[in-house]
């Protein structure tokens, strides 16, 4: 066990229940004993989710499996900023192959786990939007039809942060990105039909499928844990602040996911084998405008002039959300 | 080393021919070589097949482009592929069909082959009655192993066991005998 | 135990006997009965313990290697032509990683225009990726290079392709030697990686190297397959020894003595050549032929002490570089540089266009006579080709080639092959 200060960076009225618990309730980041998978040193911008997300979802995986993960990470922010060579922050085995094929490479892995009999080692595969939902999803969508053995998490910052910004399949209506500039009457990215990766993920009839945030940590882990007791293709889906991508203040970044998940925009749900199985409530429904506004990615939908066409359309796209998943439901 | 070409559709078990052939070769201690030359592979397209038979190792892998052996096993194809190009005066011509070469309309080839011979093979009928499919690959098997010598009929039987079996490989040796019985009746008449 | 048996499955049972651990297989002509086969033999737990994984493209193929090799597996997948392309980063990512992956190339042209016979392009594109390459110029050869390959790649921790020419080789059903396993359990020795993906002593694998230190890796890679040219030659002796037949090495010579004019070719055309040999010896000219085995590296050495005694050399080979000319004549004339040998490339075979005794033989010939030009394109049709040309100079929208050919000679290719 590696014991070390415990630093409580989760302030605030929601994460303080944390300390209230009895020890086996509480998050595995609030224990001494954590595996720290991805430890300090790394190179992630002030406030990133990303990396927020990847520590709480690993390290909930190593608890899950008494440390016996091995990782296969796409190219991009986190794949980056975790092993500027010669340092890695990596404290569990770990490879980066391309940017394309984190879920194939994750297969080769489990595949060879699985010839040498060595069932007792899990694999979790992991990449953001871009290589999951774009050149990925060739991979994943093979790993999916074959049930690999591989939990594959999506840490999604909606669009190419890495390199610069870049609109992704992930990137949602209306967002400026360094492709989908706003000029003119353009109001950044346009609407297409979006790529729902949780719902085709479902599609694909997987065991086990869920989205979280890095709003609600507990809720990370609880997904990561119920995910690893489970053998065959999983996908987990976190939606990740980027401060720098979205514009936002790098002390919000917890805030600004919630945001996400109290407009409706982003569903909190669990499925299994293609059915929704469990839904999160919005505790106090927000206006999208509430969680948009404080985006510079999104400002042009507020100055110089509102873009009430493009609102209206997002708050569709919300209510939809919160009508298909029944996030307003009974408490 | 003699040269085998084999023409047909696909479907008719034309490189399967060619590779019992070569089994047969192979069974009588000899080297042997059979291959497929691709199209786009689909039902009814014209195939061909080659096999090479030597008493040494055999090195070289064209394409066989002047057989001493011509087999086909599809008559459709006489006026539509170029089956008999680069045979020669002493080229040996097996033919699946139960008319004659005459009433086929190759009396220009027959002329060509001044020490060579065409047979006419009824296979797919003795297909029909000893295999219940018109399946000629293995009657003009038997007929070729008369004709040429290439490779015993036991060796070819073998073959033939090895690669069908059950009743389906009981079925085509039967026709492959009736098939050579029938040659050697036609050179005694 | 000699069999007559196709040369796809062969070298799946040879691979099968090899004991991979895990399997990536996708499909493309002409590789698909080696796949076949495998899966099979997998099924039937020959090799027990061996994951035999069907991915949705080449690239997974690679990738999913390249995964499993990490892992500590010892690994293999095959492919050919359009495949080999779309797993090119890949291919580029195992050698870089030094993955001691093994994969049969099944020699195939590249499109456009698709084309699914043989010729060495597909190989030849990734001549820089960092990949040994082996030729076999023979059905046997590929079966023994499948043994040798897995050694040589777990000894210095390379991938390594052993290429086969597609159709030709692959679907020629021939008198062969097939391995037992016991006979390659004596020369191969258990898969102990170098680095691999393992909780009890975890490592970071693949971590982006800045320009301080990729010049110091990539000269490493370089310097590994200089490596191999030593290694080679090892292996194929111990290869003699434990099965009783010559196989792999660098390079091998056929009436090489007293050469005067000796013809240098990669892979089964090399049999067509012998042949060819044996008929020009025969009328008095003093002609020898090289097989080069081992493309990647390229034994530079070898081929200056093979050839260097020769007045002139005739390259033929089944790939080019467009633009330029011959791929393996520009490694040739390398390896002589200074020497003064006259050198020639015949670029012959495109596409699976058959090369023959009969075609060949004019060629030589005019080659024995000093006439033969720099660059011949064995077989071209030069009144297709003076027509379409004659249509770029008329027109700036002047279509594509293949199907421009059609309109003027208002056939499909007819002929027997």
């Amino acid at each position: 066990m590696r014991d070390q200060p415990v630093k409580f960076f989760q302030v605030g009225s929601f994460a303080a229940g944390n300390r209230l618990l009895e020890p086996e309730q509480r998050t595995v980041q609030a224990g001494a004993g954590r595996a720290n998978t991805l430890t300090s040193g790394h190179r992630a911008c002030q406030g990133c989710g990303e990396a927020l997300g990847a520590r709480s979802v690993l390290d909930a995986a190593m608890r899950a499996t008494g440390d016996r993960v091995i990782a296969a990470n796409a190219t991009g922010c986190l794949e980056v900023f975790s092993t500027p060579y010669p340092e890695s922050s990596w404290q569990l085995p770990w490879i980066h192959s391309l940017f394309g094929n984190a879920p194939a490479v994750a297969t080769g892995i489990a595949a060879a786990l699985k010839a040498k009999g060595r069932t007792d080692v899990r694999v979790v595969g992991q990449a953001g939007d871009g290589g999951t939902v774009d050149i990925g999803f060739g991979c994943l969508s093979g790993m999916f039809e074959r049930d690999d053995d591989v939990l594959f998490v999506c840490y999604d910052n909606e669009a190419y942060m890495n390199t610069g910004v870049q609109r992704s399949g992930a990137t949602p209506p209306g967002a400026r990105t360094a492709t989908t500039q706003v000029v003119g009457a353009r109001a950044g990215n346009r609407f297409g039909q979006g790529k729902d990766l949780p719902r085709i993920a479902m599609a694909h009839g997987i065991p086990y499928v869920a989205t979280a945030t890095i709003a609600d940590l507990r809720d990370l882990e609880a997904k990561v844990a119920r995910a690893m007791a489970i053998r065959g293709a999983r996908y987990l889906h976190v939606l990740v602040t980027c401060p720098l991508g979205w514009g936002t203040a790098t002390r919000e970044s917890i805030r600004i996911a919630r945001l996400a998940v109290e407009s409706g925009l982003f569903p909190v749900f669990e499925a299994e084998f293609g059915d929704v199985t469990a839904a999160t409530p919005i505790r106090r429904r927000v206006p999208v405008e509430q969680y948009l506004r404080p985006q510079r990615r999104f400002r042009h939908l507020f100055e110089p002039v509102e873009r009430r066409d493009v609102l209206d359309r997002l708050q569709a796209i919300a209510d939809r959300n919160v009508a298909r998943y029944d996030l307003e439901g009974a408490r | 080393m003699l040269q085998v070409r084999f023409h047909g559709r696909g479907g008719q078990g034309v490189v399967t021919s060619a590779e019992l052939l070569a089994t047969a070769a192979f069974l009588d201690g000899r080297h042997a070589q059979a291959f497929p030359s691709f199209g786009s592979e689909r039902m009814g397209a014209p195939v061909v097949a080659f096999c090479r038979v030597a008493d040494r190792p055999i090195r070289s892998h064209e394409p066989i482009l002047e057989p001493d052996v011509v087999v086909i096993q599809d008559p459709t194809l006489l006026h539509q592929v170029d089956v008999f190009g680069g045979l020669g005066p002493e080229g040996i011509v097996l033919l699946n069909t139960e008319r004659t070469p005459e009433q086929l309309g190759l009396r220009d080839l027959l002329q060509r082959l001044s020490g060579g011979r065409v047979v006419a093979v009824p296979a797919s009928a003795l297909a029909r009655e000893h295999l219940g499919r018109p399946l000629p690959g293995a009657p003009l098997l038997g007929a070729l192993a008369t004709v040429t010598g290439i490779v015993s009929p036991g060796s070819l039987a073998a073959a033939i066991g090895d690669r069908f079996p059950g009743r389906v490989g009981a079925g085509n040796r039967a026709a492959a005998e009736a098939a050579a019985r029938g040659v050697t009746e036609a050179v005694h008449a | 135990m000699p069999r007559q048996l196709e040369g796809s499955r062969a070298v799946a049972e040879t691979v099968a006997g090899c004991r991979p651990e895990v399997i990536a297989a996708y499909p493309i002509s002409p590789q698909t009965h080696i796949v076949e086969t495998l899966s099979a033999l997998v099924a039937e737990g020959r090799p027990a313990q061996c994951e035999f994984i069907n991915v949705e493209s080449e690239f997974a193929a690679m990738s999913v290697a390249i995964g499993a090799s990490a892992a500590g597996a010892r690994t293999y997948t095959a492919t050919a032509s359009q495949g080999l392309l779309f797993m090119a980063e890949a291919l580029f990512n195992a050698s870089g990683l030094g993955l001691p992956i093994v994969m049969t190339v099944a020699n195939r042209a590249i499109g456009a225009p698709i084309n699914i016979w043989n010729d060495h392009s597909d190989a030849m594109s990734q001549r820089d990726s960092g990949w040994i390459q082996l030729f076999a110029d023979s059905n046997q050869e590929a079966v023994d290079l499948h043994v040798q390959a897995f050694r040589l790649a777990e000894q210095l921790s390379v991938p390594v392709m052993v290429c086969m020419d597609g159709f030709v080789l692959t679907h020629a059903h021939e008198r062969l030697e097939v391995p037992s396993t016991a006979e390659i359990e004596a020369y191969l020795p258990p898969y102990a990686p170098r680095q691999v993906l393992d909780p009890d002593d975890p490592v970071t694998i693949g971590a982006m190297v800045g320009p301080e230190a990729f010049m110091e890796v990539r000269y490493l890679m370089h310097a590994k397959q200089q490596l191999a040219l030593d290694a080679i030659p090892d292996l194929a002796a111990d290869f003699a020894a434990g099965f009783g037949r010559e196989a792999g090495g660098l390079l091998r010579g056929y009436r090489l003595e007293d050469a005067d004019t000796v013809i240098v070719a990669l892979g089964s055309v090399i049999g067509t050549i012998e042949d060819l040999v044996d008929v020009l010896r025969d009328r008095g000219e003093r002609v020898g032929a090289l097989s080069i085995r081992c493309f990647r590296p390229f034994p530079l050495s070898e081929v200056r002490t093979a050839l260097g005694g020769a007045r002139r050399v005739v390259v033929v080979e089944k790939a080019f570089a467009p633009g330029v000319g011959g791929i393996v004549g520009q490694n040739v004339r390398l390896a002589l540089d200074g020497l003064g040998v006259e050198t020639r490339d015949v670029v012959a075979g495109l596409g699976g266009r058959p090369v023959t005794s009969a075609s060949l033989e004019p060629v030589l010939t005019a080659a024995l006579a000093g006439r033969l030009p720099p660059l011949t394109f064995l077989d071209l049709r030069a009144d297709i080709v003076e027509r379409e040309l004659a249509r770029l100079r008329a027109g700036t929208r002047s279509g594509p080639h293949a199907e421009n050919i059609l309109r003027d000679t208002g056939l499909v290719a007819g002929g027997v092959v």
